[in-house]
């Protein structure tokens, strides 16, 4: 594959030829082995659909609902396939609607190249017809973007962008490219960017920091890891398997790290964080080494900061110097990427199993076991729960789904319930939190890996938030799995009004339509499920159908999610009811 | 670490682009951090321009921005300096009219005893130019006051710091790479 694409590149710069700056930015994309884009066609990109159109043989361009619909394909696809995902809009609207995917990409690390057109650039400046500043918009929330009003520029652009999109900790790059550049000719060549000189990916690792950290390992009576979407994005899952397994750390994940290791494994002691599981909540404030890999000490993991760890030595292993005692004043930064630290620590450390310390972890899970877990998944009441669904996903897949969910209720009860073997398989918008992202995540993530199959688990509100993208997956005859989970609530936000402001439920009772007459609109077969014993023979009718299938699934109303962290309360402080 | 609100003084190498001005302020506005001065030039490097910002903060605070300035693609290096660690200077510009330099005896005074420099007369106006640190520009905008100021103009921060900045060996280290 990589000599391949390098010949080709060679081939291509020799021979140089006079093309349009829009055909370049075809031939760019084609150069960075991109096959799939998701967009939107307008005034100002006009050119480039023209070239899209003559190269449709080599890039697939899907045409989504929503620009924003785009954005979040664009992410599915890169968190589920690890490559650069791409998204395509016009000027103005086009380019503003990018704006919440963007966001989401920034916060969440993915790498994302979204390519904008603009006016001419005699225009700039002058409020013409559909001109946005998308360069001073997308500057808060893009890792690096770009104007391009010359079209000898756009190779070297797009090349810097892939870059730097992928490199270190990933995230999106905006190119915003004038319509006159589109049009002008000039002598193409492309050659990849390996390199920019003010932009160091990966800070290079310090050796002693690493022996530190084994030496402060090996003395833990009782260690645990918290490991984040660095361990996924660096691909250093089976580092950190290793390391788990000899030094016998009790390893938990936050809601982006999920899946780097199976749910299965026994010393993956579960999610951290407001809505995670009760042990590794509790523990974090009893531990006496905490080996943070990846991630990011977000609030949502923290809970308080005034409480958070205070009794433990903390070891932050982390591509970004930027993280390390942002949040959480560390004892040992290990800086560089995860997959190569880890693999420098192995060798370092002592075999060990702690397994009085592993006891622990298993106290505390019965207990949420009894409190929590086993009324979610095996209720004695009417109503179906959101967790049994799970179960239910979860035994017809053999775990071997990929889950994209939404935001609310639903995504913590998928993320606490789903049994993950296989990595990148938890897609959802964990730091912006963003309802809307799940179904077309769900598109991007099916077209980048068609032989997974791939669930997308929504809640009542957010679906509607971009349920126009039913329209892109009849188009492209995408086989998701979409499930609804309805409770007639915006539930997350009813649940903190119930818990937090007395149950005056202002604005969170939905009245909802049909659900499974809206998909049959868009020739998806569908079904409603309202009652337990239909619950499995509607699971497997959904998991067996070859296309795209929709199925609604009508939930008790006023479930609550627990464990929870009240926000500002502390880890330990966390309630099971 | 110091947890006491001071002025720094922040050093950043950058790329020249044009965008970079706004994602640096966007890191200090986020933060409700108000920016003091702000000046930029050229380096000593050709090609890599410099920002000098003044910032009263504390240190913690100091060094996460840093970090979040240095992360930028285009910023070669970040640094943050004390004023113990700076040499810097402002300068000011002082216009006023002209009689006054001849009906005030005291106007002469002023200006030998500050060492400002007048830079030009006409019949209308003169221009008074002095560069030092910000009390001493005050101070003299004060005295100058008394008699009517017609216009004046403080720049940002200069500074150079007394330890060096590595930033050309970090370049040479990347074109070696
Ligand atoms: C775009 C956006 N707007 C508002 C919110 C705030 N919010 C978080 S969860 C939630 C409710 C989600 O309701 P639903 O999609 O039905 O999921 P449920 O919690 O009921 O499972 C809301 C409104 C958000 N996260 N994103
Ligand atoms: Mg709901």
């Amino acid at each position: 594959m990589e000599t391949q694409t390098i010949t080709k590149s060679q081939e291509i710069k020799q021979i140089t030829e006079r093309i349009s700056g829009s055909e370049a930015i075809v031939r760019c994309l084609i150069e960075e082995g991109v096959d799939i884009i998701y967009g939107y066609p307008g005034g100002a990109i006009m050119p480039v659909y023209d070239e899209l159109f003559k190269f449709q043989d080599k890039i697939h361009h899907v045409l989504t609902r929503h620009e924003q619909g785009a954005t979040h394909a664009a992410q599915g696809y890169a968190r589920i396939s690890g490559k650069v995902g791409v998204a395509i809009a016009t000027s103005g609207p086009g380019a503003t609607n990018l704006i919440t995917g963007i966001a989401d990409a920034q916060i969440d690390s993915t790498p994302m190249v979204c390519i904008t057109g603009q006016v001419a650039s005699h225009l700039l400046g002058s409020d013409a017809f559909q001109e946005t500043d998308i360069i001073g918009i997308s500057s808060p929330i893009t890792k690096w973007n770009c104007q391009v009003t010359k079209a000898e520029d756009i190779p070297s652009v797009i090349a810097k962008a892939f870059y730097i999109a992928k490199s270190g900790r990933p995230g999106p790059v905006l190119i915003d490219i004038t319509k006159d550049a589109q049009f002008s000719h000039f002598d193409f060549s492309y050659e990849k960017c390996t390199k920019v000189r003010s932009y160091n990916p990966i800070p290079k690792t310090d050796i002693q920091t690493v022996e530190e950290a084994a030496k402060l390992i090996n003395q833990a009576k009782k260690p645990m890891i918290v490991w984040g979407q660095g361990v996924i994005l660096s691909k250093a899952e089976k580092q950190l398997k290793a390391v788990v397994e000899k030094a016998g750390i009790p390893a938990a994940w936050t809601i982006l790290g999920a899946s780097a290791i199976p749910t299965s494994h026994p010393l993956n002691v579960g999610m951290v964080g407001m809505h995670g599981n009760y042990a590794p909540n509790i523990l974090t404030n009893q531990c006496d080494v905490l080996i943070a890999i990846g991630m990011r000490f977000d609030d949502r993991v923290t809970g308080s900061l005034n409480t958070y760890a205070k009794q433990a030595k903390i070891i932050h292993f982390e591509i970004d110097p930027a993280e390390v005692d942002k949040n959480v004043k560390t004892d040992i930064a290990v800086l560089g990427d995860a997959k190569a630290s880890l693999e420098m620590l192995l060798p370092l450390l002592k075999e060990n199993s702690h397994s009085d310390w592993h006891q622990k972890f298993k106290d505390l899970y019965a207990i949420e076991y009894e409190k929590v877990i086993k009324h979610d998944l095996y209720p004695t009441k009417e109503g179906l729960t959101m967790g049994e669904v799970l179960k239910e996903i979860n035994l017809q897949s053999n775990g071997n789904a990929a889950i994209v969910t939404d935001v609310g209720q639903h995504q913590m009860i998928a993320c606490r319930y789903a049994d993950f073997n296989i990595t990148k398989s938890n897609i959802t918008s964990g730091g912006l939190g963003t309802m809307g992202f799940g179904l077309p995540a769900a598109i991007g993530a099916k077209m980048a890996a068609p032989d997974r199959e791939v669930v997308s688990i929504s809640g009542d509100g957010g679906y509607q938030m971009t349920i126009q993208e039913l329209g892109t997956i009849f188009q492209q005859k995408a086989a998701v799995k979409i499930v609804v989970l309805n409770n007639d609530f915006l539930g997350m936000v009813r649940q903190w009004q119930q818990l937090f402001f007395e149950k005056r439920y202002a604005s969170t009772e939905m009245v909802n339509p049909n659900f499974v007459a809206i998909a049959e609109g868009y020739y998806i077969k569908g079904k409603k499920v309202t009652k337990r014993e239909e619950l499995a023979p509607a699971v497997a009718e959904m998991m067996a159908s070859k296309d795209a299938y929709f199925l609604e699934v009508c939930v008790e109303k006023e479930d609550n999610v627990f464990p929870m962290i009240p926000s500002g309360a502390s880890v330990s402080d966390i309630r099971l009811e | 670490m110091n947890t006491e609100e001071q002025l720094y003084t922040v050093s950043i190498y950058t790329e020249n682009n044009i965008g970079l001005l706004n994602r640096i302020s966007a890191i200090f506005q986020r933060r409700h951090i108000n920016i003091e001065s702000l000046n930029t030039s050229p380096s000593e490097i050709e090609g890599v321009s410099r920002f000098t910002i003044v910032v009263y903060m504390d240190e913690v605070g100091m060094k996460k921005i840093i970090g979040q300035i240095d992360k930028q693609v285009e910023v070669i290096k970040a640094f943050y300096h004390t004023e113990e660690e700076t040499i810097y200077q402002v300068s000011g510009l002082f216009k006023i009219k002209s009689d006054l330099l001849f009906e005030e005896r005291q106007i002469q005074n002023i200006i030998k005893e500050s060492n400002a420099r007048i830079v030009t007369v006409n019949k209308d106006f003169f221009v008074l130019e002095k560069s030092g640190k910000r009390e001493e520009l005050k101070d003299l905008y004060e005295k100058l006051s008394v008699f009517g100021i017609m216009q004046y103009t403080r720049s940002g921060r200069i500074a150079v710091t007394k330890d060096e900045m590595k930033i050309s060996k970090m370049l040479q280290a990347f074109n070696n790479n």
